[in-house]
């Protein structure tokens, strides 16, 4: 094709990429002068807008309070600051987009071109030439020749990398546990004999006839908030975390232990033993525990048993008794390690 | 040369400046006509690319605000309904880059949303670019940078969203330290170390931020530049069609065709971002509250990138193994180091695969239609199935809560179809894939059905075919008849024994499951008789067509009578009716 | 006429006649289907027996003569006064079909009936009485602390934003959003059906109008960053994503290629 159109069809010379030999059909701006300035208009009206809703945008910015909500159909109460900066930002940027591209799609030539491929394999004398100068480069370098430089080279680079290791040890430095390894760590939390069950949040000591049958408490040790400003983190919260539940004696199947409960008190941990997520979903006319991260489900009346979803092993189960002054009171800590299992756990 | 405007005579004596510094004169000469193949499909890469610059751009103007401290504090901002509370200084301030920054929630959203659509874009990219085997030679490498990329997204988006220490995210980084507890031997070392010591302890959040904002975006960037790089060079795939061969490009010069329209969608891409920032809430902390080990929302899911995951851990039933003392949680490690472990495996090395069993080591520049590659597409729509059926397991208590099922049956229900579904797919895939090639080739053979019924003068019905126009020719011809590689001989010909015997007939095997089943394109010589054929049973058509415009009317099979006053062609009759 | 006689083949005239009819159906149903509660009987002496009448009509079949409890029903001797305003106050009781739990439905009984019916019960055994307005007075509640309380003890069933979550075996937790005062310190102190007990010594009724303050804080709350797509995180913005951005996004695509005509 070598006739010109209105817009340009150029012919292939000086590095211009040749028209392709695929069939092309006129646009109307290409024929009718009243179509290409309808779109130029429309173009131009475009990006006319847009910088329009910049200024908006600005007079917003400045006017509209952080805190003023309006009514708005479909949306509700929203806050107006957000909706009319996103607005105004949003469209403006977008005729910008579509401004430029009706520009290609209405007035710039839409007639395909071809461009030739090239074998990505560089020609046969280039790689000869590579090649030749590897080999001169190893004959020079003599890294063949000299065994011994090249071998403790090697053993050099390769425990280049060994110090940046070992400085990755102290991400955790344990003066707080002394020569306590992970696992051990994870084996203990606060409860102790005698440590008061206390209210989370209100730290509120217990008694038993607090808790009504089908009563439910998130509970955690009496120096949780003491060991906290001490220690300026949540861990100890994170390991010590129990419930109290409540259910009439009698239907109690199993326990962990004998006599942990007290007059049908039992107390679980909070933490699942699945991937760690805390579980307070207690449904008390089943007695179930149900995890709300992946659905594991323990059943209280019966020894903290996993009855469904992917957790393998029971709810830990704290024992519990009363003190002197009628309080509720942990008998000890935990048996095994609360939460996530690990390697070491047995 | 036209007039030159002054903006043009200092643009050309920068080009010089730098021509003269640079040698850049070279580059432009032969890019600036660089011939890009227009598709939509193959702007879904750019969405990723433009969606990853909005996040780079609103990430920065949120690192100016962000504070990644777990110190706590009693947070004193504008927003009353956790006045007074205590909380970590990086939710504070995010809570104050919503309520308490002019357009910070804006911000913020944008952030979010488009880091959504940047992770989506890739996701989809990625089928595009597997579904048409643009992967092939010359192009795996580049596809195993965009699976490291993809992977990366996800690294990205996680680490981000954990960032403001909400109830909802700091719940997925627990579950992170029991995933990574549960691995063999390291576990609780590696915990430990991650989170510097107990969880959650204080330095996570400042060890994720510059994680989040310098380590994986610089690799992001870096890898993308190569990504493009190499798009460039090896220049673009295309699909077939007239004028199209597997030695040229046919589409738009850079300058000014695509520069503007890729440009623009740049703008558009950045102004969808912007609009939805704007107007539709995610990820709502101050709903959520502040982080606390010992609390949890119903209703948790992670976003939506890491949702086949979280379904992966719900899925899973509690496989537990006590050997020795020691203890392995098949529930944790299975869905959560090796089945992503594996898929992004297979995922990386699937070009290699296929080249192993083709054989085929000529390069592709011509895309392949997905119906041209049964067993991969088919393979393509199993592994999407899985991923499926693993992202609504993880939203299966909020699909119970909203449509009043017990998710009990949905896991048992989701489980099972695990096993079933993804197979099934399968093998419907590629029943329909051969299907169409079996429709293309009577296509070829016979034209296109073109909806018109014929009755013939002795009574029979027919319907009338048309002959292929010349793109559809080239699409159905472009595609390659690969055959399955050869059984191998025990022995050669002088009876000494085949060494690699058993890897080539394993080799051989999977490529009989690739490419066992095909249907071959007729022979140029069967096309060229069918095309004419067909086009001269359409031509017995023309009178009739003839007819429909003829300003004279003669009594004809099927013709109306034509009273005076009546519109003289039949078309015009039918429209007056 | 003519004019609908000319149309009568026309196939919108088919459904037009289907909604006509449905209409017609429904509307009369409604209309003489008026469900009257039972007028109190004028021999009726006191709140007590007149609530010990309704209960015998429509609820002891499964709870029992002595509200005993049976095998398809729970006693209810001790669940109070408060237990009956709330299940029947919001339509739960009387049950409308077996299921995994009790539907909030349209009230069966009017205010006066379900006062009568809470204090019958309340004869029978001492429980939780229905809470005064002063109870349920959440103004100088401290709405921080109620939201701290709220995620404590409240958001692991019912969600961090109050709307509802699933529960074993197909029951539910449901939504807030239009629960009252009464009926959240009702349900906290009864707990109804999965829901545990909250009692007054562990949750002592300030702490109870705090959560209540919270609730009614997330039921008026704006939404400040625009369209809310029902505050059930992740899933609904992906959802959202996946179908209304990406449409758009593709459908920006799409145009981009399109040849201009």
């Amino acid at each position: 094709m070598t006739d010109l159109t209105p817009h340009g069809n150029t012919p292939a010379k000086l590095g211009y990429s040749p028209v392709a030999d695929v069939p092309h059909v006129l646009r109307v701006s290409d024929t009718d002068p009243a179509a290409a300035k309808r779109a130029e208009r429309q173009i131009a009206s475009m990006f006319l807008l847009s910088m329009f809703l910049v200024v908006v945008f600005i007079v917003a910015f400045c006017t509209i309070d952080k805190d003023t909500n309006v009514y708005i159909p479909v949306f509700g109460e929203v806050g107006f600051l957000t909706i009319v900066l996103g607005f105004t930002s949003g469209v403006s940027i977008l005729l910008i987009g579509t401004g430029a591209i009706q520009w290609a799609k209405k007035l710039m030539p839409d007639v395909e071109v071809v461009q030739m491929r090239h074998e990505m394999t560089s020609p046969q004398d280039a790689t000869a030439e590579a090649a030749a100068n590897y080999e001169r480069g190893k004959d020079e370098s003599g890294f063949a020749r000299y065994k011994i430089i090249r071998r403790t080279l090697i053993g050099a680079m390769a425990l280049f990398p060994v110090p940046l290791i070992f400085l990755l040890r102290d991400l955790w430095s344990s003066p707080a546990s002394g020569t306590l390894t992970p696992d051990e760590i994870l084996s203990h939390t606060l409860w102790k004999k005698g440590e008061r069950i206390v209210v989370d949040e209100t730290y509120q000591p217990i008694r038993p006839e607090d808790l009504p049958i089908g009563g439910l408490v998130s509970a955690v040790p009496a120096n949780l908030m003491e060991v906290q400003e001490v220690d300026g983190n949540l861990n100890a919260r994170g390991k010590a975390a129990i419930i109290l539940v409540r259910m009439e004696p009698q239907e109690i199947v199993a326990q962990q232990g004998d006599g942990w409960d007290y007059q049908g008190i039992v107390a679980y941990s909070k933490i699942c033993t699945h991937v760690g997520c805390p579980i307070a979903l207690y449904e008390h006319r089943t007695h179930h525990l149900l995890c709300p991260c992946h659905q594991s489900t323990f059943d209280l009346a019966n020894a903290g048993a996993v009855i469904f979803g992917p957790a393998a092993r029971n709810m830990p189960q704290l024992p519990i008794g009363v003190d002197s002054e009628g309080y509720l009171v942990a008998m000890d800590d935990f048996n095994q390690p609360i939460g996530p299992s690990f390697w070491e756990r047995g | 040369m036209s007039t030159t405007s002054p903006v043009e005579t200092t643009g050309a004596a920068g080009a010089t400046y730098l021509d003269q510094r640079l040698g850049s004169n070279k580059f432009l000469a032969r890019n600036l006509g660089k011939v890009f193949p227009d598709h939509w499909s193959f702007m879904l890469g750019e969405i990723a690319l433009y969606s990853f610059i909005v996040v780079l751009l609103t990430g920065t103007y949120l690192t100016l605000f962000f504070k990644p401290s777990m110190v706590e504090l009693v947070y004193d901002g504008s927003y009353v309904p956790l006045k007074g509370i205590q909380m970590s200084e990086a939710y504070s301030s995010t809570l104050d880059i919503s309520f308490d920054v002019r357009g910070g929630l804006l911000i913020r959203q944008m952030h979010h949303w488009s880091a959504l659509i940047f992770v989506a874009s890739m996701t989809v990219h990625m089928f595009r670019v597997f579904f048409t085997g643009a992967f092939r030679k010359p192009r795996e490498l580049n596809w195993i940078l965009g699976v490291v990329l993809v992977t990366m997204g996800l690294g990205a988006g996680f680490t981000g969203y954990s960032l403001p220490d909400d109830l909802l995210s700091g719940t997925g980084l627990q579950i992170i330290r029991g995933i990574v507890q549960s691995i063999p031997v390291i576990g609780t070392w590696g915990a430990f170390l991650l989170f510097g010591g107990e969880f959650p302890g204080t330095d996570i959040i400042s060890r994720l931020y510059p994680i989040h904002i310098l380590l994986i975006p610089g690799l992001i960037l870096a890898l993308v530049t190569f990504h493009l790089l190499m798009v460039f060079t090896q220049k673009h795939t295309q699909f077939p069609g007239p004028g199209r061969t597997n030695d040229n490009v046919v589409g738009y010069p850079l300058l000014p065709v695509y520069i503007a329209k890729a440009g623009g969608f740049f703008f558009i891409v950045f102004g969808v971002i912007a609009l939805i920032g704007g107007l539709v809430s995610i990820n709502p902390i101050w709903i959520f509250g502040p982080y606390t080990p010992d609390q949890v929302s119903a209703g948790s899911q992670p976003d939506w990138y890491i949702g086949w995951l979280d379904g992966a851990l719900r899925l899973m039933p509690n496989l537990e193994s006590h050997i020795a003392g020691f203890t392995l949680s098949w529930n944790v490690l299975i869905p959560s180091v090796i089945i992503p472990g594996l898929l992004f495996t297979l995922l990386g090395a699937y070009p290699f695969i296929e080249q192993l069993v083709t054989g085929d080591k000529r390069e592709h520049h011509l895309l392949d239609r997905p119906r041209n590659a049964p067993t991969r597409t088919a393979l393509g729509v199993t592994a999407i199935t899985f991923y499926l059926l693993l992202f609504i397991g993880g939203g299966n208590d909020i699909i119970a809560a909203a449509f009043n099922l017990s998710y009990n049956s949905i896991i048992w229900f989701l489980r099972i179809s695990l096993l079933i579904i993804p197979p099934l797919m399968f093998v419907l895939t590629r029943r329909i894939c051969l299907g169409l090639q079996r429709r293309d080739n009577a296509k070829l053979l016979h034209g296109y059905e073109a909806g018109r019924i014929l009755r013939l003068p002795h009574g029979e019905f027919i319907e009338a075919h048309e002959p292929l126009s010349v793109k559809q020719l080239a699409v159905i011809t472009s595609k390659n008849d690969i055959a399955p590689l050869p059984m191998p001989q025990k022995t050669d010909i002088d009876g000494v024994k085949n060494k690699r015997y058993q890897i080539e007939n394993l080799r051989s095997k999977v490529s009989h499951f690739f490419y066992g089943e095909n249907i071959p394109l007729p022979s140029a010589a069967e096309i060229a008789a069918g095309q004419a054929h067909v086009a001269h049973e359409a031509a017995i058509e023309a009178p009739l067509h003839a007819y429909e415009d003829a300003d004279q009317i003669e009594n004809f099979h099927g013709g109306v009578l034509h009273h005076p006053g009546m519109a003289p062609t039949n078309a015009a009759q039918q429209d007056e009716r | 006429m003519k004019f609908l006689a000319a149309r009568r083949r026309n196939p919108l005239v088919a459904l037009g006649l289907l909604l006509f009819a449905l209409f017609a159906v429904g509307g009369g149903y409604a209309a003489i289907a008026n469900i009257q509660p039972a007028q109190a009987s004028a021999s009726s002496q006191t709140q007590v027996e007149e609530g010990k009448r309704l209960y015998l009509a429509g609820c002891s079949s499964c709870h029992g003569m002595a509200a005993q409890g049976t095998g398809n029903g729970p006693t209810l001797l001790g669940v109070g006064a408060a237990a009956v305003d709330f299940q029947v106050g919001t339509g739960r009781m009387p049950l409308a079909a077996p299921g995994a739990q009790a539907v909030a439905k349209m009230p069966s009984y009017n205010e006066t009936q379900v006062a009568a019916l809470a204090a019958y019960i309340a004869s029978l055994a001492p429980g939780p009485a229905i809470p005064t307005a002063e109870d349920t007075r959440f103004e100088n509640a401290d709405v921080a602390q109620g939201g701290v309380l709220f995620r404590t003890n409240c958001a692991q069933c019912h969600q961090a934003a109050g709307q509802g979550g699933a529960l074993t075996q197909g029951k539910w937790a449901p939504n807030l959003m239009q629960a009252t005062p009464k009926q959240m310190l009702e349900a906290m102190i009864t707990g109804p059906q999965s829901m545990p007990v909250f009692s007054d010594a562990t949750l002592p009724l300030k702490d109870k109008q705090a959560i209540i303050s919270y609730v009614n804080n997330l039921q008026n709350a704006s939404s400040p960053g625009g369209l809310d797509l029902g505050r059930l995180g992740p899933v609904t913005e992906g959802l959202f994503l996946w179908t209304a951005v990406f449409a758009a996004l593709i459908a920006a695509a799409v145009w981009i290629g399109i040849k201009a005509r």
